[in-house]
């Protein structure tokens, strides 16, 4: 009795002693991580960043053309995809009920939340790139909106789900036609997660890189024609972390800074909007 | 009486604009949710379509052989589907018990003051650009983890018979097991969050009866969250192997980018996504077709692991949803 | 009978022969009135609502089963009965808000002056600015308190102005919440009180000026105060609407009613004046659940 209880004990300690260690190992690793980001990232970050173009091999410059770039890539990108996500969530939420479309359309959704980014790019690719000849700004927006819509599909689903259906009646019960009723009572009801879903699937997107790396690839200069190639943050970071010259890694460890930096705080912004209506 | 009744009877039946908007309002969104069909169905042909000069030419033998010699057009795909799945393998054997430690230590025995932070911290870690964690491992961890485990592992270990093998590989930094372990770094926060939200769920009640029947706090977890949350718990790891498996950039750069078959893990390699990254934007004809068909295959595999996943959460919800009534 | 037998027993022991004679006496001619106003119930004076023969599916399940009743024109008529006995799912027919789901649907008829309401040509929305309905659990609309009641009056007439300032000002005062809401009408509804908010519901369903108002357990989420204050607001609405409530409370039907229908089981066992109802009940089943004796 007294050495089985003794063993349990022991058992109960290892184990939980273990869960703090690899929840240190965890955290280490992760400080490591932010450590190394936020030092060499602010060490680089100076005025040139903001306002010289990227440089040619060797020499210092800035970057940005890449931050517009992937500005000007990113709105279109949340542009293309936001309506397409917010109106297929709409369906399934207000319409599909339990279908076996909106069963079909829920798991392929799921699929392409989790699909490999990489792939999408494959896929703009080949539907844009290879027919055009080149790669352009517009190829990069469109691959990066098919990686928008799921995530705004999902966020759109569950938010309008979360209205109570006696909202919905009591509109209805007025008189009110179904558009008038997901339109202005529904949407209005879940704004705040609905807005949240917008910027998660930004935030998704800004730091995607093997995408653009088919599509909008990158350019050197100065450029806001959506039909040429257009120079933007990730691929910047990816070609000039991989290159041999110093002065390329530090604008890449600089770049790498502010897209975090752009993620986290859309992630907190989308946090603290979801939490608003709760609290209330 | 009657010019009331035909009144209403007008007003009744005069289908209002609101029907049509209605019609137009369910239509238009009902196209938006094929189009998500749509686009899935697209990329599946696009992809099969330009891969389909490999398949015709190699047949079979693309999965299977691991010979890619782009100057003679021979293409053969078993070394990045194997690096694929191996640097998966690590990252899941290291990602998910550390994930598991930091949901029980969060779920159940950080003080208050402590879990919040640490939740947060988590779930925004798990926002951090996957290209950041290789730019992490290329330049910090690879060297430090070549000059240190490394060599250590390899005297230790190495002389092992059989497993010994694996432990092989010049002291670089770039190899299969440091993508694997990058990778297990990156999924850590989406597992770990993913487990503390399932076991947060679990019913007071039941943990408190647990504790009231004298177990411990790991055989609360062990025999009570655990099998509580189980198809849960399982779907979260196959959702973090899907990403492993499909994630390009961390690998990118700390594989190693080499196509040779190696049985160490300490040597460089490849991975599905990282040739195409290497490659993609060199490659025409064949070898095009090839890195295409490479990232169909990715594709069909993260299909599977995500069906699978796909299946476990439905199980739980019928689970849960059996509970209830 | 047995009314009869169960007020002797609580007859006063010190009672006189005679006065037992002429209390007895009393109650006989009760009776008889009572039953002649019975027999006259069979046809509502001025029906408003004639439901002919209704039945109503869940998919393959028959929840209503050949109803046949007429809801008189501005009285209040109740609807009691245990739960799932179907009370609720008739009171969804009248405005066919169950058109919301799919694999629900009807037989038979429901005439509003003589015409079926149930008809796939009528426009739903238009209906359901004839019928309106307030809800078991209050549901302010995401919007300032005059733009819920404003929200039903904006979607069939164009007001000016002051005209739907005005209709506002009216629903709420009718509703008995003007006073407490005149000065925050841009106020949240959702900062209301439960009981508010209730009142603010029945206030948005008056704006839009219906024919009919249907009340789907409309305190039961409240405290007994504003319970009271609801039930005085149903007396007086009466004068200008037909009013249908739903109740699993059998005082508020006895207290707000006219007419009370008695359910069970997806049929409709009784259906009279409250009076008879509650003092005199010709089933066994009713006097069962009014008494409280029941299953």
């Amino acid at each position: 009795m007294i050495s089985k209880f003794k063993k349990r004990k022991l058992i109960n300690y290892f184990n939980l002693s273990a869960s703090i260690v690899v929840t240190a190992f965890g955290l280490v690793m992760l400080a490591w991580i932010l450590t190394v980001l936020f030092g060499k990232g602010f060490q680089h970050i100076n005025w040139a960043v903001f306002t010289q173009m990227t440089p040619p091999p060797g020499a210092s410059g800035g970057l940005i053309n890449a931050i517009v770039g992937t500005l000007l890539i990113t709105f279109f990108a949340v542009l293309i995809g936001t309506p397409i996500g917010l109106m297929a969530g709409t369906y399934l939420a207000e319409f599909g009920g339990k279908s076996r479309f909106s069963s079909a359309v829920r798991f392929i959704n799921d699929v392409l939340l989790s699909a490999p980014s990489i792939v999408v790019g494959v896929f703009v690719y080949a539907i844009l790139v290879k027919p055009q000849g080149h790669f352009s700004g517009w190829a990069g927006a469109i691959a990066l909106s098919i990686l928008v819509i799921p995530v705004v599909l999902r966020t759109t689903e569950d938010m309008l789900k979360l209205v109570p259906v006696q909202m919905r009646e009591a509109a209805a019960a007025l008189g009110a036609p179904r558009y008038k009723v997901t339109i202005d009572i529904v949407y209005k009801a879940a704004l705040s997660g609905m807005f949240t879903g917008l910027l998660l699937a930004t935030a998704r997107i800004m730091g995607e890189t093997a995408p653009l790396l088919f599509t909008g690839l990158n350019n050197q200069f100065w450029s806001l024609d959506m039909n040429q190639p257009m120079a933007n943050m990730p691929v910047v970071i990816y070609q000039y972390a991989l290159s041999p010259y110093e002065d390329w890694q530090n604008l890449a460890w600089a770049a790498a800074l502010l897209i975090t930096i752009s993620v986290l705080v859309m992630n907190i912004i989308a946090r603290y909007s979801l939490k608003q209506p709760s609290s209330r | 009486m009657s010019a009331t009744e035909k009144d209403i009877n007008a007003h009744l039946h005069t289908q209002s604009a609101g029907v049509i908007w209605d019609k137009v309002f369910k239509g238009t969104s009902f196209a938006f949710a094929a189009m998500v069909l749509i686009v899935m169905l697209a990329i599946m042909v696009m992809l099969f379509k330009e891969a389909w000069p490999t398949f015709a030419h190699f047949g079979f033998s693309f999965l299977y052989t691991s010979e890619w010699d782009v100057v003679n057009d021979k293409f053969g795909a078993l070394v990045p589907i194997v690096g694929t799945l191996v640097t998966s393998l690590i990252a899941i054997l290291i990602g998910v018990p550390v994930s598991f430690g930091i949901a029980i230590f969060i779920s159940l025995m950080a003080p208050s003051w402590l879990k919040r932070p640490i939740g947060i911290a988590i779930e925004l870690l798990a926002a951090v650009p996957s290209i950041i964690y290789g730019m992490w491992g290329l330049f910090y961890f690879a060297p430090w983890f070549a000059n240190t485990i490394q060599p250590f592992m390899t005297e230790n270990l190495g002389g092992v018979p059989f497993i010994g093998q694996f432990f092989q590989g010049p002291p670089i930094g770039v190899s299969i097991f440091t993508a694997g372990f990058v990778l297990a770094i990156m999924i850590i926060p989406f597992i770990a969050s993913i487990m503390r939200d399932m076991f947060d769920v679990v019913p007071t009640a039941l943990k408190e009866s647990a504790y009231a029947m004298g177990s411990t706090t790991w055989e609360v977890v062990w025999k009570v969250i655990l099998p509580y949350t189980k198809a849960g718990v399982i779907g979260g790891i196959m959702l973090g192997l899907g990403r492993a498996m499909g994630e390009t950039m961390a690998v990118a750069f700390v594989v190693g980018n080499s196509l040779e078959l190696n049985t160490g893990l300490f040597y460089p390699g490849a991975t599905i996504a990282s040739t195409m990254a290497n490659e993609f934007n060199e490659a025409s004809g064949l070898h095009m077709s090839s890195l295409i068909a490479l990232g169909f295959m990715l594709f069909v595999i993260t299909f599977l692991v995500l069906s699978l996943a796909k299946w476990f959460l439905l199980r739980l919800e019928k689970s849960q949803q059996g509970d209830e009534t | 009978m047995t009314t009869q037998t169960m007020t002797d027993q609580t007859q006063p022991e010190n009672s006189g022969m005679g006065f037992k004679m002429a209390n007895a006496l009393k109650q006989t001619e009760e009776r008889t009135k009572l039953l002649e106003k019975k027999d006259s119930v069979r046809l509502v004076d001025s029906p408003r609502l004639d439901i002919r023969d209704l039945s109503f599916f869940y998919g393959k399940f028959k929840a209503l089963h050949n109803i046949n009743m007429q809801i008189p024109d501005k009285q209040v008529t109740a609807f009691i009965g245990p739960s799932g006995c179907g009370k609720s799912t008739l009171l969804r027919i009248f405005n066919r808000i169950f058109d919301l789901y799919p694999g629900q649907r009807t037989e038979g008829q429901i005439l509003l002056d003589n015409n079926d309401i149930l008809s796939s040509k009528v426009d739903v929305n238009m209906l359901r600015a004839k019928i309106g309905m307030v809800f078991q659990k209050p549901t302010p609309f995401p919007m300032s308190i005059y733009d819920n009641v404003a929200f039903g009056v904006r979607l069939y007439e164009n007001l000016s102005k002051s005209e739907l300032n005005d209709r506002v000002e009216w629903a709420l005062q009718r509703a008995a919440l003007w006073g407490e809401v005149s000065d925050k009408l841009n106020q949240s509804g959702a900062a209301l009180s439960g009981g508010q908010q209730q009142r603010l519901c029945i206030a948005r369903g008056i704006a839009v000026k219906p024919e009919v108002l249907l009340l789907d357990e409309p305190t039961s989420a409240l405290d007994p105060i504003s319970t009271t204050k609801i039930e005085e607001l149903v007396h007086e609405l009466k004068s200008d609407f037909t009013i249908a409530i739903v109740t699993h409370n059998m005082q508020q039907a006895a207290r707000v009613s006219d007419y009370t229908a008695f359910m069970y089981l997806g049929k409709l066992v009784e259906y009279d004046h409250t009076d008879i109802i509650f003092t005199n009940p010709g089933r066994k089943e009713t006097e069962d659940y009014i008494t409280g004796r029941f299953g």
